[in-house]
């Protein structure tokens, strides 16, 4: 069941990728889609009364939860910020030389 | 995991709202408000390396988007939808959570995950590695091409992002039109 919420949330973020015309609606598509697929991986490395994975010195914990795809997912979320930066990057290039966002008159514009 | 729901609800509101309110700067401010509480469902998820991470990113994030919109006074688009697009959207997602619904039996029950390889990391990760943090001992030890590759994806999007953005040794653009006649 929780897993269909972020799945919901991720059909928002494409739903906005396809049907908007404005690039920055598409690139806050592309952002939520990633945050969708960042926590569908947290979530998939739960376990049920876990804890975190940091070992403590004074006593032995037994249910810790998936350290892998923490680690995985930290990357992601770092290269998320580089490409979302590079997006923005080439969209503020395009309104400089179009002086427009709308994909539909940048197309016209022999884009 | 009560709390998880009502985050999760919260996020998909915020989301919807960035999606369809007209004004840029205020759809930009609502995907923030869906990172925030995307940081605080990683603290519940006990990720605190996650969710630091997160904060951090989710603020350079607004600013970037922010100067992006802002100073640009954007006239919000009143052009005609086209219904037909949207409904074959629709269409298409649906059958996406349709299908996504069928392959989630498949997968592992919530909160009672696999762990086959990462058991190996939890019990042997202190003696081979040294970090109590076992996060950082996965990624700077047991994958560190991983965060190899990563900073080589930064590098790429800084020198991408300059040379985009440059000012100096730009063609101007009288230069380029008659390049063109040529």
């Amino acid at each position: 069941m929780i897993y269909l919420m972020c799945f919901i949330l991720f059909s928002i973020g494409i739903y906005c990728i396809l049907v908007k015309k404005n690039l920055i609606k598409i690139i806050i598509g592309i952002g939520i889609a990633g945050y969708a697929v960042n926590l569908f991986f947290i979530l998939v490395g739960y376990r049920a009364q876990g804890r975190a994975p940091i070992l403590a010195q004074d006593q032995v914990i037994q249910n810790m939860v998936d350290p892998l795809p923490q680690a995985l997912i930290l990357t992601n979320i770092v290269i998320g910020l580089a490409v979302t930066v590079l997006i923005v990057a080439i969209a503020i290039r395009i309104y400089e030389k179009y002086g427009t966002f709308d994909i539909t008159k940048i197309r016209r514009l022999r884009g | 995991m009560f709390e998880l729901y009502i985050l999760l609800l919260f996020m998909i509101l915020g989301a919807i709202i960035a999606v369809e309110i007209k004004d840029l700067l205020s759809s930009v401010i609502a995907v923030g408000a869906v990172g925030l509480g995307l940081s605080v469902a990683f603290l519940i998820l006990k990720a605190p390396d996650l969710a630091i991470t997160q904060l951090a990113v989710e603020i350079l994030c607004l600013i970037i988007l922010i100067r992006a919109t802002i100073r640009r006074d954007i006239p919000t688009l009143n052009r005609r939808k086209e219904v037909v697009g949207s409904i074959i959207v629709l269409l298409f997602i649906g059958g996406f959570l349709f299908f996504a619904y069928l392959a989630l039996k498949d997968l592992p029950s919530f909160g009672h995950p696999i762990m086959r390889v990462s058991q190996n990391y939890l019990a042997e990760g202190l003696r081979k590695t040294g970090a109590t943090n076992l996060v950082a001992s996965v990624i700077l030890d047991f994958r560190a091409y991983d965060t190899l590759g990563e900073a080589t994806v930064l590098f790429t999007a800084v020198i991408g992002v300059l040379a985009v953005l440059r000012r100096i040794g730009r063609k101007k653009v009288d230069e380029v039109v008659k390049e063109e006649d040529e």
